[in-house]
């Protein structure tokens, strides 16, 4: 429980007078995702605790280096979570590798994802000056949303200090649906599904199976259960494909995730998850190039490839006129999303 | 559809600076005719937005119909070093789209096509100039609706919708604008076109696809939007139950949510609202209570049955003394019309009035309105309560005469201390109706320099050459200088609007 703002920020006027290079770390959980960092360690862990719950608001601030389970934990006893499930990716996950990698877990097709939840954040930027954008209310419209845009930013537009979330309340009750079907019928089967207003909270594809997760009081999954054809348990496989250690996907060398149009569901994925939007690969062939829809990005395998999609040329200017105004020294977390970002 | 205009007679064009004189004659080979506005004449229409209190004529208004067109004024104006105002319907309510003395009126009211309906993604693109309801009557009959429902839903526009993020009554459930768009499609103040967001969930680098909602038009003209699209519930609920007090009512708001249960949308209207309302469009309101609380649930209808009873006892506990539901569409659509007509109602009840915007933390609801209640007695005007409670997202309607002299003056500053008043109870200055003309000066008390400094840097990075709405929006420092002096002033001295009655 501990305000390291002052530190944080001395850290980081630091580097920007001497030129120097950060890599913002903390629980060193998601390393996997972007480009390696060798550079001089701005460890955040450090600064954590949870700044201000109060469960009748729907809101929690909280800061960045809290680890995750610590903050799930204290939404649970209250009966509340965090809607869109981040991927825990082991003990130390923090809330700040949550948000600066921007991603979501199962249910994120159903209720949002991790920016669609973020109603503000304090932020360092590359020249020290401590900022907060957004706040703790629910709507707010005054000025530019910068919060959301620290969400998938990597860490290279600002040191994330703490996050203002609205949270919601824990489903009374959730079953699963399960049938054997193929990747095809399970995505129509979801469709048909999605068409109805059903209390659908997630679903998957794997291994030859479609599961289906209902969440509500008695009354709405009973409604579920009676319009999606299989068969019901109470033991699905969403922890494990929430926090990336599925069968599917845990041993495999080569790991791309593919961000489609649910029309759009990719043949070769081993794991198919949000209607058809989120797929997963481990063949090893690099899909950016033959997508229809989205974008594919590398989780793991040869550490020297290119990562991510590539940005479309005004786009990609954008990106470097806001690097250059976040962070014109360029020292937070240079490289570890693009190149030259 | 207006006419073409009259070429510039001579006293005009020598009014004009040399880029203006330029711009009109190359803008006059790139687009139609009829996309060309000139005469002042024609340009009343376009003088104001929602918040008619600012007026301004702009230099030359442009209706372009195609992209393209778009491109190249954008391209010119860039070239030229004209000031650009974005407008869709024009009912926003902060005067983002008060015309530039000196610049273009870029109205998009021509692009009113919905381009295609993907039923397998749940998604429709559409032209900017869509009303917002048009896009639900659109994919009424295939079961779907675009779910932001801003209360002006029949008349204003996607794009607006975008520029300000806007909410509405079923935003507690189903978010804002930016939880409901997949995708826009931009033209750059240079004139170039770029997409961000994507027919996926996500969009690989930065969210600027967040960034771009709320921007007032500052940012890129916005020519296409994808929203998402979502099917209609199995069954609606709603009821109303009344409270002998406003604090009671607001406390409610916070007991329902601690149940455990997200309404689709949670309302509040205060006495003077609901008599308001009641005169204007008679659905039925019970007329003695202090406040009224409406609550719409959806789902399966088993279980919109059993939230039902759970919440028609808990208002009991909390102290209702009327309840009353609306199970059939048109029972709910006229509990529903009475709040959303409540701004009209109350422009019938006097001359004027003025739109607040504050949002709070819901556990100062009750503190905030005996507040309000108190500084509508110092300002001796009449204050009518409307909001989103479930939201915390507050709507006083400050009443006042404009030809009573000094009255606006007293108004503006009310609205002004409303807001300061929002910021000091930790919530902020504009929930839905965005900054704009209208609360620029609070912005100064609600953002440090530093972080108004980031905006300005947000702003260059889209618009080096700052041609995009200019003076909306984000304060400069020097204004905020001005006006922190002035505050300070104006603290030291009661009420100084007040003086000269």
């Amino acid at each position: 429980m501990s305000d390291q703002t002052d530190a944080l920020v001395a850290g980081v006027k630091r580097a920007f007078a001497a030129k120097r290079r950060l890599s913002i770390v903390a629980g060193a959980t998601r390393d996997f995702l972007g480009y390696p960092m060798n550079d001089e360690p701005l460890n955040v862990a450090s600064h954590r605790g949870i700044i201000s719950y109060e469960p009748q608001e729907l809101v929690v601030r909280v800061r960045a280096g809290t680890p995750l389970c610590e903050l799930e934990e204290t939404l649970a006893d209250a009966g509340q979570m965090l809607a869109f499930e981040p991927p825990r990716m082991g003990a130390a996950s923090t809330i700040g590798g949550c948000v600066a990698t921007g991603l979501s877990g199962p249910r994120r097709a159903y209720a949002g994802s991790v920016r669609d939840f973020m109603l503000g954040a304090t932020i360092i930027d590359g020249q020290g000056r401590c900022l907060s954008f957004g706040g703790q209310v629910m709507k707010n419209v005054a000025g530019y949303d910068v919060s959301r845009l620290m969400a998938g930013a990597m860490g290279t537009l600002g040191v994330i200090l703490d996050v203002s979330f609205k949270v919601l309340p824990m489903p009374a009750r959730e079953v699963t649906i399960v049938r054997t079907a193929p990747l095809a019928d399970a995505v129509g089967h979801w469709r048909d599904a999605a068409r109805r207003f059903l209390p659908v909270t997630a679903t998957a594809w794997t291994g030859g199976r479609s599961y289906v997760r209902l969440a509500g009081d008695g009354a709405a999954i009973d409604e579920g259960v009676d319009a999606i054809e299989g068969d019901v348990t109470t033991d699905g496989p969403w922890d494990l494909v929430r926090d990336q250690r599925h069968p599917a996907v845990v041993g495999a060398e080569h790991l791309w995730r593919l961000s489609v149009a649910k029309n759009d569901v990719d043949p070769l994925s081993v794991l198919v998850e949000w209607g058809g939007a989120q797929c997963w690969r481990t063949d090893g062939a690099d899909p950016r190039a033959s997508l229809e829809s989205g974008h594919a990005t590398r989780f793991r395998g040869e550490s020297d490839a290119e990562r991510f999609q590539p940005l479309a040329p005004v786009v990609q200017r954008l990106h470097q006129r806001l690097k250059d105004k976040f962070d014109p020294a360029r020292i937070l977390n240079a490289g570890r999303m693009y190149p030259d970002l | 559809m207006p006419s073409a205009s009259p070429m510039p007679d001579q006293q005009q064009l020598d009014q004009q600076q040399p880029d203006q004189q330029q711009y009109l004659q190359d803008v006059r080979r790139a687009l139609p005719a009829d996309t060309i506005i000139y005469d002042p004449r024609h340009m009343a229409v376009y003088e104001t937005d929602g918040l008619t209190a600012k007026k301004q004529k702009p230099w030359l208004v442009l209706l372009p119909e195609t992209i393209e067109q778009v491109q190249a004024a954008m391209r010119l104006a860039h070239g030229h070093g004209i000031p650009v105002v974005a407008r869709g319907a024009g009912t926003g309510l902060s005067g983002g789209a008060m015309p530039h003395p000196d610049g273009i009126l870029l109205s998009l009211a021509r692009f009113n096509r919905i381009l295609a309906v993907d039923e397998d993604n749940l998604s429709a693109v559409v032209q900017p100039g869509v009303t917002n309801l048009s896009i639900t009557e659109h994919v009424r009959d295939r079961g779907l609706y675009y779910a932001p429902d801003p209360s002006s839903q029949i008349a204003c526009s996607i794009g607006g919708n975008v520029a300000e993020n806007s909410g509405g009554v079923h935003c507690l459930k189903y978010g804002l604008t930016v939880h409901n768009v997949l995708k826009l499609k931009l033209v750059s103040p240079e004139g170039e076109i770029y997409e961000v967001g994507a027919d996926s969930l996500d969009a690989p680098g930065f969210d600027l696809l967040a960034l771009l909602h709320g921007s007032e038009g500052m940012l890129g003209i916005v020519v296409e939007v994808t929203v998402k699209l979502l099917p209609k519930p199995g069954a609606i609920v709603v009821f109303l139950a009344g409270f002998d007090s406003v604090s009671r009512a607001g406390e409610s708001v916070g007991a329902i949510i601690a149940e455990g249960i997200v309404p689709a949308g949670l309302e509040m209207m205060d006495k003077m609202a609901v008599e308001a309302a009641e005169a204007f469009v008679k659905v039925g309101y019970p007329l003695a209570a202090e406040a009224l609380l409406l609550c719409e649930l959806d789902g399966a209808a088993l279980e919109v049955e059993s939230q039902l009873a759970r919440l028609e006892a808990l208002m009991t506990r909390c102290g209702a003394t009327s309840f009353k539901v609306a199970r059939s569409q048109s029972e709910r659509d006229l509990l529903w019309k009475g709040r959303k007509a409540a701004f009209p109602a109350v422009g019938r009840i006097a001359p004027d009035y003025y739109c607040m915007d504050g949002t709070i933390p819901r556990r100062e609801l009750g503190a905030v309105l005996d507040e309000i209640a108190a500084l509508s007695r110092r300002f001796e005007l009449a204050v009518a309560n409307v909001f989103h409670a479930g939201d915390g997202n507050l709507h006083p309607l400050i009443l006042f005469d404009a030809n009573k002299p000094g009255e606006t003056d007293r108004a503006e500053a009310l609205g002004a201390a409303i807001l300061e008043l929002c910021i000091e109870r930790g919530g902020t200055i504009t929930g839905e109706h965005g900054v704009g003309v209208e609360k620029i000066d609070q912005m100064c008390v609600q953002f440090t320099d530093d972080e108004l400094a980031m905006f300005h840097d947000v702003k260059a990075a889209f618009d080096e050459s700052g041609i995009l709405n200019p003076g909306k929006a984000v304060p400069t420092l020097n204004r905020c200088a001005e006006f922190g002096a002035m505050h300070v002033h104006a603290g030291n001295e009661k009420f100084p609007g007040l003086e000269r009655f």
